[in-house]
């Protein structure tokens, strides 16, 4: 027998163990997804029960169902146009008063509910007890006991829901708001009975319009004759604006808290309203007026470090890995388009993908450790003055502390905002943090360009310019793009207590899956159009011929080799005398070892003279034409490899900006390094490389240093200059990939690079022609 | 009649009215900061603002800006 599928949404506060009942009821059957259009998460699970398939939605925690934000609309929306066929509310039973307040609102929908009467077990320590039976009779809906964190009670509870769900009555539920307010609804009502539009419970919306809920206010705009309904409204608004002498809408609330009041006395056996807790014991540290501000900072530079120094370890084996990886397809492939693509272009891309998964993993352990504890209220309300200063939340801090690291976990940490203009403001300025990957080009720039004595000074002022101008941008963004009345900051303290490993591992495994389907298909299809740009066309005409140049230096060693050393030894080639070709192999392995200091080197190389002093001195001169011979081909190699780059289309692309980019004292050579860079910022060091044919740069860039100081293109103002560009332009593609995803907007997207790189022009031209009047 | 960041931590009172508008004054209304509500003030952050409060056996983080709309009774 077909089963059909019972849809249940779960409500409930914030904090009042929601996603653990959650959690509980679907175990890893979970899906995690953006409501349309916004950035809300729309989380759901499955879980079989006794027969019957369950879909759970997990609905935003909220404290009200009104209009004013985006989380609250978003729940009630669920209820009125999804129509699960039941609400579960989970209340937290040591904090009952105001949990019933979204309860009663909820039960104004009119649909099945149950009630799951969560964390009793903090409750009852806390002294307080309540009477669910007669709670239960009170509303008139099922009370269930939870205790999420222990598991208690899921069962219980999908039992209540099944049977409830079963009976499927209508639920009727009539807050009484006074004579003044329900001769109003009343009239509200009746008009709203004549209209065929609606799909709304009328008194529901009725009361809705005399709160002035803007959303409501629409839908009956948009009906036939709905705009006779609404002039209704706003008379009635107006009287019983007179009666009261305050709006309907703060009336209505007080009713409502009136008749919660009114329950929660009647059910809370006994109370300890406003007494101490030992979570306003631990405050007394934590948030203390002297001690609160250093905890607050020590508590943030573990989190940075555990992130990023830690993080570093795992991440070496992923880029080894890698490497590995790549070496071993490179082996078994022969050379060309292919071999390149899958070893450069997709072994690279995916290892570019998941190298900041350690960072992101961690980044969740932490974040979910500060909120499930409690700390990250704390946080913010010890930051808030702070912040707020330039128009951030105090909960912005991290994800900006974070940005120092990298941008892309800080823009996924950008999470636990809950109002969407601090979060949007957040993440567009996060990347305005100096993260690691920029610190190889500020290293590059200030050793070649700069005496010791003043590259740290110039070092930090580009790290102090970033943050400077995320303080400015976080201001100007706000004003411009975020107009209007600010939000409200009241937020609650959740008490402290310890979180469930559960809960924890949950949040880091949903964090990293996320990242990984979403961010990271598109950041690997980024690396691969970068492969792309920077390895074709294949068909460039060089300068010169290569490969002919190659055989010629090939056909020079043979020549001086066989004139020089093989012809007095009277061999044809060195393989024919055993002891020669062994001393050479001798002397290139003394030099070879690069661990050992020179005098060691200079007594192995003595060891082997008097082995054989007879053949020693054409065994040097040997290896000595061999070296020059590398030398020589390793030369045409990377000039080769420049050229190619330069011709590329992103050389191409960075030769045909190099008139936008010129007042900025960059020549197309940069332009290529910017173009290729923006992958990741680091990337700019290696093209670099390339292009000054120095080869690739790793940890030792002396040699690109020294090409650098050398280009009289280049001078200390143009690479302070170029410091400061690659600060602010664009993020990186990766960086831009998780701004798609966590927006879920590609406007944005489009905004975050444009913004940032139009500031970077601005700003370098500033810098670079102030610069140069002044002799610079 | 004071407001409720005229109040020293450690004093309590009782809620007369919510002034304000909007978002703002609906947030605080939905906290349950309704005439009639007993509260007590806790602490100030370490900076002076914004400040914590108990109210309904739950403490609440507001800023001074908005806990001036909030009108005290106090004993």
């Amino acid at each position: 027998m077909a089963t059909d599928t019972l849809t249940v949404a779960l409500a409930g506060n914030p904090n009042s163990g929601k996603t653990t009942i959650f959690n509980n009821i679907t175990g890893a059957r979970q899906h995690v997804g953006n409501y349309p259009g916004v950035t809300v998460e729309r989380r759901e699970g499955f879980r079989r029960f006794h027969g019957k398939d369950l879909l759970l939605v997990d609905l935003p925690g909220t404290y009200s169902l009104t209009a004013h934000s985006l989380d609250e609309l978003v729940a009630r929306n669920v209820i009125i146009n999804d129509r699960p066929e039941i609400i579960i509310n989970i209340l937290d039973a040591s904090n009952l008063e105001r949990n019933l307040y979204l309860a009663v609102q909820l039960l104004e929908l009119e649909r099945p509910m149950v009630l799951a009467l969560n964390m009793t077990d903090v409750a009852e320590k806390m002294g307080s007890r309540v009477d669910d039976a007669l709670l239960s009779r009170k509303l008139g809906i099922a009370v269930v006991h939870t205790v999420g964190n222990r598991n208690q009670g899921t069962d219980d509870l999908l039992q209540t829901v099944v049977d409830a769900a079963a009976q499927n009555k209508r639920q009727p539920f009539v807050l009484d708001y006074g004579p003044e307010l329900e001769a109003k609804i009343k009239e509200m009502a009746d008009a709203l009975a004549a209209l065929t539009a609606v799909k709304y419970p009328l008194r529901w919306l009725a009361v809705k319009l005399l709160e002035n809920d803007q959303e409501v206010h629409k839908t009956i705009g948009r009906v036939p004759d709905g705009e006779k309904i609404l002039a209704m409204v706003d008379k009635a608004r107006l009287e019983l604006k007179a009666t009261f002498a305050d709006d309907p809408e703060l009336v209505i609330a007080e009713r409502r808290y009136q008749f919660v009041g009114e329950i929660y006395r009647e059910v809370a056996v006994s109370r300890q309203d406003l007494s101490r807790t030992v979570s306003d014991r631990i405050d007394d540290v934590l948030t203390h007026r002297v001690f609160g501000l250093p905890i607050f900072f020590g508590v943030m530079w573990l989190l940075f470090n555990i992130v990023f120094t830690v993080g570093a370890y795992p991440q070496g084996w992923i880029e080894d890995g890698t490497k590995w990886l790549g070496g071993m397809a490179g082996q078994y492939m022969a050379d060309g388009d292919l071999k390149s693509l899958v070893v450069d272009g997709i072994i690279g891309g995916v290892g570019g993908v998941v190298v900041f998964l350690p960072n992101i993993i961690l980044l969740f352990l932490g974040i979910a450790l500060l909120e499930d504890t409690g700390y990250m209220a704390r946080a913010a309300f010890v930051m808030d003055r702070v912040m707020r200063a330039v128009g951030l939340h105090g909960k912005s801090f991290i994800p900006l502390l974070v940005g120092f690291g990298c941008s892309v976990p800080a823009i996924m940490g950008t999470r636990t905002l809950e109002n969407p203009r601090d979060r949007m403001v957040t993440i567009l300025v996060a990347p305005l943090m100096s993260c690691s990957a920029r610190l190889p080009v500020y290293t590059l720039l200030t050793a070649a360009f700069f005496t010791e004595g003043i590259a740290g000074t110039v070092l930090f002022s580009v790290y102090f310019a970033g943050i400077a101008l995320a303080v400015v941008m976080a201001f100007v963004f706000r004003k411009l793009l975020f107009p209007g009345a600010a939000e409200a900051f009241v937020m609650e303290m959740p008490p402290y207590h310890l979180p469930t490993l559960r809960s924890i591992l949950t949040h880091m495994w949903e964090r990293s899956v996320l990242y990984l389907k979403k961010a990271g298909t598109l950041i690997l299809a980024a690396s691969i159009l970068v492969w792309f740009a920077t390895n074709y066309p294949a068909d460039i005409e060089y300068s010169k011929d290569y490969d002919q140049a190659k055989a010629q230096v090939e056909e020079q060693f043979s020549a001086q080799a066989a004139a020089e050393v093989l012809g007095p030894l009277k061999i044809e080639k060195p393989e024919d005398n055993a002891a020669f070709t062994a001393l050479v192999g001798g002397i290139a392995a003394a030099h070879a070892d690069q661990a050992a200091a020179e005098d060691a080197v200079a007594a192995k190389l003595a060891e082997l003279e008097q082995a054989r002093p007879e053949i020693y001195p054409h065994a040097v001169r040997y290896y000595e034409l061999e070296q020059e011979k590398k030398a020589a081909a390793d030369k045409l190699d990377k000039e080769q490899a420049g050229e190619k780059l330069a011709n590329s289309y992103a050389g191409r692309l960075g030769q045909t900006i190099e008139p936008v980019i010129r007042p900025l004292g960059f020549d197309w050579k940069i332009g290529v390094g910017l173009v290729s860079a923006m992958a990741a910022k680091e990337v700019l060091v290696s093209t670099l490389g390339t292009i000054y044919s120095v080869g690739e740069v790793e940890d030792d860039a002396t040699s690109l240093q020294e090409a650098l100081a050398a280009d009289a293109a280049f001078s200390p103002l143009v690479a302070y200059t170029l410091m400061i560009f690659t600060l602010v332009y664009s993020p990186c593609l990766a960086a831009l990939a998780v701004l798609r995803r966590e927006t879920n907007s590609w406007k944005w997207t489009a905004f975050s690079f444009t913004y940032s790189t139009v500031l970077a022009w601005v700003i370098a031209f500033g810098i670079y022609q102030v610069g140069t009047m002044l002799g610079y | 009649m004071r407001t409720l960041d005229q109040l020293n931590p450690g004093e309590a009172g009782v809620v007369t009215k919510v002034t304000g508008s909007g978002a703002i004054k609906r947030r605080i209304v939905d906290m349950g900061l309704v005439a009639g509500t007993a509260i007590k003030v806790q602490k100030f952050a370490p900076l002076g603002d914004p400040m914590e409060v108990k109210v309904k056996n739950f403490n609440l983080s507001l800023r001074k800006t908005e806990a001036a709309l909030i009108e005290i009774q106090t004993p």
